[in-house]
């Protein structure tokens, strides 16, 4: 494996692996929140260990988001010194300001978690509702980041180097707000629903336990609003990467020729060497009429870029139809959830429902992933869109191999046992929320 | 003056992430070190001063690194490549540390949780080590900017001065943790144990800077020229000798609570030591801060930001250590 790939592999899935911890620490509050809300109204004490239950996960998942954050800070400049030598001094606003965001909520998850009985109970309510904002405002800033490279602005390129810099007008790039919005949304479902599925999967064994039905719906009244608004939110997006990132775009696609009118694939295999996407199904002028609200807009195709500058379409239109088919199937699921809440006045314990949301439970953390993929593999080869390359901004360190292969198996290690303690979380709350430890 | 104030925000960074982050792993050097009858309620004491707090305090840490790439992007981008290897391994220690802290504290079984302690003790051994040996090897001078063979990414940091700066660093978290259990214990024998062990380390610390003296009057004399160049670093070096027989006249006569002030003040002084000494370089040879900096809108609008975030951050920060009661009196229940 060559240095440029193996230290491109080691930032995928160090992503990959922060951005599960990310979320969590983004909506999980919010449950926890909206729970602890709920047992300070009605003093029904499912809702206290509900908070509890749930803070205990968070937990984790921070301790974990904050170390494997921390390597991802690092490796910025550990694999990509050349970028940060340049783009430091433009985009350092939104990372110094997701550092306070980040230490405020590390600052109030700690009262949170350790001050049950140290804190007052309203002054408790607020460190929770403290640690959802700065969660989500920390997503805020990295991702205005991340959308700076997609979308550079605030400096003039002068002999290939930056001058008149700008951060404020770098940090309100164009990709910005569409990206935010969306990795937002995507948060809020993805957990909601995760979260829904795993007590909808209680529920389909232990029918009608309060515990566990209070659980679901808090986390259907999160994830499920969310999950619907996100089609929309991603059709912001698209349609700024067709005008921003057209090459991303037909990657998307798997969009060759240059076309007035331009069909929608769901599904199918891009083939670069042929220069077509096979097996899709093609809905005529859908893609003109998605990307520019213009059945016969003209959408520029991939054989309009030089070969060196396109995407690996492949992993592109591949990673998007993944996307787009879990974002689909977790809105139609909502859907049917908030009919059948709607006929029967209460969050329904239909199993053909319940069955459902647990098939959708992991969708929107693949979704997530997936998306990821799109942005980040459809920039390349670029690592700033149109100015630096990624293999420019390469460290010079060899044998990256190693630490590639040395963070995958930790990473691994960590995964296989956050879930194994997961799973000892949710066993010990079966039946009827009282712990093991309490019913023996 | 822009860049001089980022630096010195970086300074202060460093210096509070070794207050308080660092503290946090002289806590797992007390797990690893935790011996006798009451090795385990050692262990605890160890685990509940750290639970709340160790992830603000690892934030200094990051805030430090953000701070550096925003306002002298060539430092950062020279120190990343040129000490790759023990900022890699010292990642690994800082996920391991934290890991299996949060790991240990979540976990029912009990065999399993031996295992989390055992891990997190290691790394808590090993992390500042390294982090030291970094710090070592910026103001060492060997990171002159040409990568000629791989041989640079080890000559760069691998050498007698760099690695005694790293256990000097081991020695001063211990130190540090050590004192402030003092003052946190609760029980008079536990106050009593953790007495010793800062006494115990804080002769080792003494003796550990003299050892470092030593290396660099032939590893590093230009270091050892920089840190006695003018009489303000005498007086620097005098006060700070000063701080550490006071911690140690606090700590016999069981004054605890000064004790932590000194220590704190002892280990401050000898950041700023060093500080001074690097002026104007922020890497050693030849990377000084005013060439190095970024912009000055960049500069003015990353002191505003901090500026800004410390008005949320400090009353924050003083209710989470009052509540935990590691400042102004007992734990609030």
């Amino acid at each position: 494996m060559d240095n440029l790939l193996a230290a491109r592999t080691q930032m995928a899935i160090s992503l990959m692996f922060h951005i599960i911890f990310a979320v969590v620490g983004i909506a999980i509050p919010l449950l926890m929140f909206i729970s602890e809300t709920a047992w300070l109204r009605t003093r029904n004490p499912v809702y206290l260990e509900l908070t509890k239950r749930w803070a205990k996960g968070t937990a984790i998942f921070f301790a974990v988001g904050a170390v494997s954050g921390t390597v991802l800070s690092f490796e910025l400049g550990l694999l990509w010194p050349q970028f940060m030598e340049w783009a430091g001094p433009i985009i350092g606003m939104p990372f110094s300001l997701e550092g306070f965001a980040f230490f405020t909520e590390a600052i109030f998850l700690g009262l949170y978690l350790y001050g049950w009985d140290r804190l007052p109970s309203l002054a408790h309510l607020f460190a929770g509702l403290v640690v959802a904002i700065s969660g989500a405002a920390s997503a805020v800033f990295v991702v205005c980041a991340n959308a700076w490279m997609n979308t550079p602005r605030g400096f003039e390129l002068v002999d290939g180097q930056p001058v008149n810099i700008d951060p404020i007008a770098a940090m309100l790039n164009p990709a910005a707000f569409p990206q935010i919005l969306h990795m937002l949304l995507a948060a809020y479902a993805a957990c909601g629903l995760a979260v829904a599925g795993i007590h909808a999967f209680v529920l389909l064994r232990h029918p009608g336990d309060r515990f566990h039905r209070a659980a679901l719906t808090i986390a259907l009244l999160v994830g499920g609003p969310a999950a619907l608004l996100q089609p929309i939110a991603g059709d912001i997006a698209a349609r700024r990467v067709a005008v921003t990132q057209p090459a991303k775009l037909a990657a998307m696609e798997g969009q060759f020729e240059t076309e007035a009118g331009a069909p929608l694939r769901i599904g199918g295999w891009p083939d670069p060497e042929r220069r077509e996407t096979r097996g899709a199904i093609e809905i005529p002028k859908g893609l003109s009429l998605l990307a520019y609200h213009d059945p016969n807009a003209l959408v520029k195709g991939l054989n309009d870029f030089p070969r060196e500058l396109q995407p690996p379409v492949e992993v592109v239109h591949v990673s998007f139809q993944v996307m787009v088919a879990c974002g689909t199937f977790m809105a139609l699921t909502v859907l049917a959830a908030g009919f059948l809440a709607i006929r029967q006045r209460g969050i329904p314990e239909n199993r053909r429902l319940l069955q459902a949301l647990v098939l959708t439970s992991p969708l929107g953390l693949v979704a997530i992933q997936a998306g990821w993929f799109v942005t980040e593999v459809g920039r390349q080869p670029w690592i700033i869109q149109g100015v630096m390359l990624t293999r420019d901004a390469v460290t010079p360190m060899p044998g990256l191999v190693v630490p590639m292969t040395a963070i995958t198996l930790v990473y691994i290690l960590l995964g296989i046992v956050v879930v194994v303690l997961l799973r000892q979380q949710v066993l010990s709350t079966t039946p009827s929320g009282a712990t093991k430890e309490e019913a023996s | 003056m822009l860049e001089l104030t980022c630096a010195v925000i970086i300074a202060v960074a460093l210096n509070i992430y070794l207050l308080l982050g660092g503290a946090d792993y002289g806590g797992g050097v007390w797990d690893f070190l935790a011996s006798g009858q009451r090795a385990e309620r050692q262990r605890e004491l160890v685990e509940r001063s750290i639970g709340p707090i160790w992830e603000a305090n690892h934030v200094w840490l990051i805030a430090a690194v953000v701070i550096l790439f925003t306002a002298f992007p060539p430092a950062f981008a020279r120190i990343m490549t040129f000490l790759h290897i023990p900022l890699l391994l010292m990642l690994f220690g800082i996920v391991a540390r934290g890991s299996a802290f949060a790991f240990r504290s979540y976990e029912a079984r009990h065999d399993f949780r031996r295992r989390w302690g055992t891990v997190f003790a290691t790394a808590s051994l090993l992390t500042p080590v390294l982090l030291g040996t970094v710090i070592g090897a910026v103001a060492w001078g060997k990171l002159d900017g040409r990568v000629i063979s791989f041989s640079v990414f080890l000559t760069s940091w691998l050498g007698f001065f760099p690695l005694s700066v790293g256990f000097y660093a081991l020695a001063m978290v211990a130190f540090l943790a050590a004192v402030y259990l003092t003052v946190e214990a609760s029980e008079a024998d536990l106050k009593e144990d953790f007495r010793r062990k800062a006494l115990g380390s804080a002769f080792f610390l003494g003796f550990m800077a003299a050892e470092v003296l030593a290396v660099a009057s032939f590893d590093a004399p230009e270091i050892l020229h920089d840190l006695t160049r003018t009489p303000w670093s005498w007086i620097l070096h005098a006060v700070t000798a000063a701080a550490a027989l006071g911690t140690m006249a606090a700590l016999w006569r069981r004054h605890y609570h000064w004790a932590r002030l000194l220590a704190g003040a002892q280990v401050s002084l000898i950041i700023w030591g060093w500080a001074f000494s690097q002026y104007p370089h922020l890497v050693k040879p030849d990377i000084s801060l005013y060439e190095a900096a970024a912009p000055p809108l960049t500069l003015q609008l990353l002191l505003l930001a901090l500026g800004a975030g410390s008005l949320i951050l400090v009353p924050s920060m003083y209710y989470l250590f009052r509540v935990f009661g590691k400042i102004g009196g007992p734990p609030i229940r």
